[in-house]
């Protein structure tokens, strides 16, 4: 087992070390650089102050002395200042060294936020913390509606109530955040007027008033899939021997499908559930900015649309260790439920 | 001058007869479905069920919508008439005295023409990305799983590296209007359209290589038909001028096939795995077949029912991603009419009017929502047999 989880954190490493580098890569393109120096220099620059620009904070050095710079392999290079010729800060809003230094990812140093003007860490903590309240109450939300809904659905196969809630779960599955948001914010906020239609508010306290409706909207996408599974696990437990043999002894319904079926049903669920992270990141960049949410997907679809180069790396090493991890919880998670699964 | 509007009741009268050669296809292809429903295989056993026939009345309704869209749809979707801006829905434009069934948006265009136009766009992109899609995962996902072995392990990282990334990350990156200027989406487009023609190479030469007048006419007709079609869509060199695609559209289309070709080669791989350990797979290898020859048609007529299955769903969930796409107004062109980026646009405004934004968001769902239950009722029949 220790080695299992072992191996697996070292190809998580690789992946990651690969991941990052692509990123790195893709943001460090030609068009996204001069982007990057056209917004950060006064309007009307031409064409050789904007390169001076680049020259000056460093993005002009060799690719891997810099992917190098940001992991904290390679020593960080203070910029020299044209006027003095003396090394300099190269961002003075995040207090960069003037000697070299190994500042990065490995040593806890995220870089530098060129869009909020301060140092990335600072941006990105506070705005994973506002998602982890998102994300806690969207799970508490989904997981036990779903596993409701999978275990009444899947404990009487073909039944009306069957038939029902799987078109139902169906119905939530063809359901995108873009769309139920949109169709929620028209009954709940517009026309009923009971909620309101923008969480902004949120970062100072949450309510019920303006918090449901995100929450509603993230948790709908998810709570098909993971019925759905439910169901399928369920369906197969209660055609089990044992199932049989628990109702011939004469146990009531309601008392086999607790004591004996539930228990064997979860399993799968649970990596569902597991798996579902990545799936929830992409709903919670939509939902953050639908809503106006000051979150890690609102951080994220800013630093992508403004060119930022650091803080746009920080969100997806932080988004890859997410969808690493839960994929390392759920095997072994799994593999421990069930101990008819060795791992070798 | 005063806008005039007709009442509720006419505006859902209006609607459906507008819809009229839509319902004139659905009857006929209904129909004849469902006469000839005991020869049509997996097809007609669609029809013994009410799931399925729902599911495949939405899909052929918004298909044929997509076909007749310009009969279907009584404005351009484009074309603006300043006294309409934001019109409520029933109103009757001055000029021409047609209805704007669903009202005008913000920038005064037809809501019910977008939203007929804008399925289009979605009925052309999401299948064919599906089918690429496809191609590239099969064709990878089958040797994969049929040696095992290095192929594997090397195959396997790199889709589960693709997998890793957040969807919404990677068309930041990778459909930003920057990446035009690179040759990185062509270079992704070069590699993607080639897989179907190797595919398809692949597939005749193993099956008619000791027959050399069927392979060369059938390789001959592949390798033209291929390059002509590659010509036209990689590098826009199409001698005949037929086939042409829009640099972002193929941006957006390189985007969605990278995103879901891993998907495609797991359940590839996994199916191969499951069914090599099979009789007859034995028995053709002891016959001396080639192992492409296993894979491609010994194998994979085996695997094709979870296929099926898997297509449609991700016909919906490819659906879905032109949305967020166009929800994040990345590669599509602003005034599309997409449903992705009619919803981002009414969204914004939902606090004045909310008109212009329940009918792309209404569409999109019930076209995703018919996937869903054709690949649902799809997967009960096969399992029956």
């Amino acid at each position: 087992m220790l080695s299992f989880i072992l191996r697996r954190l070292g190809t998580m490493a690789l992946t990651m070390l690969c991941l990052t580098m692509i990123v790195f890569f893709l943001i460090n393109l030609e068009p996204n650089l001069k982007k990057l120096a056209i917004s950060q220099t006064e309007m009307h620059t031409s064409a050789e102050q904007l390169e001076d620009w680049l020259v000056n904070h460093g993005y002009r050095q060799n690719f891997f002395v810099r992917y190098g710079q940001w992991l904290g392999i390679m020593p960080k290079q203070p910029v020299t200042d044209p006027a003095t010729g003396k090394p300099a800060q190269r961002f003075s809003f995040c207090n960069d060294p003037v000697v070299p230094t190994f500042s990065g990812v490995l040593q806890g140093d995220f870089g530098c936020s060129t869009k909020f003007k301060t140092t990335v860490a600072s941006k990105l903590f506070p705005a994973l913390g506002a998602t982890g309240i998102l994300m806690f109450w969207v799970l508490a939300v989904m997981v036990p509606i779903s596993l409701l809904i999978g275990i009444l659905a899947g404990m009487r196969e073909g039944s009306r109530t069957d038939r029902t809630l799987s078109v139902a779960s169906i119905a939530s599955t063809a359901t995108p955040e873009y769309v139920s948001g949109v169709i929620f914010t028209v009954i709940f906020a517009s026309w009923l007027g009971i909620l309101n239609g923008s969480a902004a508010s949120a970062s100072q306290g949450i309510t019920f008033y303006n918090f449901t409706l995100p929450v509603m909207t993230l948790a709908i996408y998810g709570i098909g899939y993971i019925a759905r599974m439910t169901r399928a696990s369920m369906v197969e437990v209660m055609t089990q021997q044992y199932i049989r043999t628990a109702r011939l002894k004469g146990l009531s319904f309601g008392s086999v499908v607790i004591k004996h079926a539930l228990r064997n049903a979860l399993i799968a669920p649970f990596t569902v559930i597991m798996l579902q992270f990545p799936w929830l990141l992409t709903g919670v960049v939509i939902v953050e900015v639908m809503f106006r949410y000051q979150g890690f997907g609102y951080t994220l679809v800013e630093a992508a649309g403004n060119n930022d180069i650091d803080l746009l790396l920080g969100c997806s090493l932080v988004s890859v260790f997410i969808v690493l991890i839960t994929q390392l919880i759920s095997d072994v998670g799994y593999a421990f439920l069930n101990p008819r699964i060795r791992v070798q | 001058m005063q806008v005039e509007y007709i009442s509720a009741f006419n505006i859902v009268l209006g609607v459906l007869a507008r819809f009229w050669p839509v319902w004139v296809g659905l009857v006929i292809v209904m129909g004849a479905s469902f006469l000839y429903k005991k020869k049509l295989a997996l097809y007609g056993q669609l029809f013994d069920s009410g799931v399925g026939i729902v599911g495949v009345g939405i899909c052929l309704f918004w298909l044929f919508t997509a076909i007749f869209a310009s009969t279907v749809a009584p404005f351009d979707p484009l074309a603006q008439v300043p006294i309409m801006k934001d019109a409520l829905p029933g109103a009757i434009e001055p000029a021409s005295k047609l209805v704007y069934y669903f009202g005008g948006d913000k920038l005064a265009r037809d809501v019910f023409s977008r939203m007929v136009y804008g399925s289009q766009i979605v009925l052309i992109i999401a299948p064919a990305a599906t089918g690429f899609a496809l191609m590239v995962g099969i064709t990878l996902g089958l040797p994969a799983g049929y040696y095992g072995g290095k192929i594997d392990t090397v195959l396997s990282f790199l889709a589960n590296l693709v997998l890793a990334f957040p969807v919404i990350l990677l068309f930041y990156l990778l459909v930003t209007p920057g990446i035009m200027d690179t040759p990185i989406p062509y270079g992704l487009a070069g590699i993607f359209f080639l897989f179907p023609i190797i595919f398809f190479s692949v597939l005749f030469w193993t099956r008619y290589k000791n027959r050399p007048d069927r392979l060369y006419i059938l390789l001959g007709l592949t390798l033209i038909l291929g390059g002509w079609i590659y010509a036209g869509l990689v590098f826009d060199k199409d001698p005949l001028k037929i086939i042409h695609i829009d640099p972002n559209q193929l941006n957006i289309f390189v985007a969605v096939v990278f995103a879901s070709s891993p998907g495609v080669f797991r359940i590839v791989r996994g199916l191969v795995m499951d069914i090599k350990t099979r009789d007859y797979v034995a028995a053709a290898q002891t016959r001396g077949e080639s192992p492409w020859y296993i894979m491609l048609w010994e194998i994979l007529p085996n695997a094709r029912g979870p296929l099926i299955v898997d297509a449609c769903l991700r016909i919906g969930y490819t659906t879905i991603l032109l949305g967020t796409l166009g929800y994040f107004g990345l590669g599509l062109a602003p005034e599309s009419p997409d449903w992705g980026t009619a919803i981002k646009d009414a969204s914004r405004l939902l606090r004045s009017f909310i008109h212009p934004a329940l009918p792309p968001t209404i569409a999109l769902m019930s076209f995703v929502l018919g996937l869903n239950l054709l690949a649902d009722s799809l997967r009960e029949q096969s399992m029956k047999d």
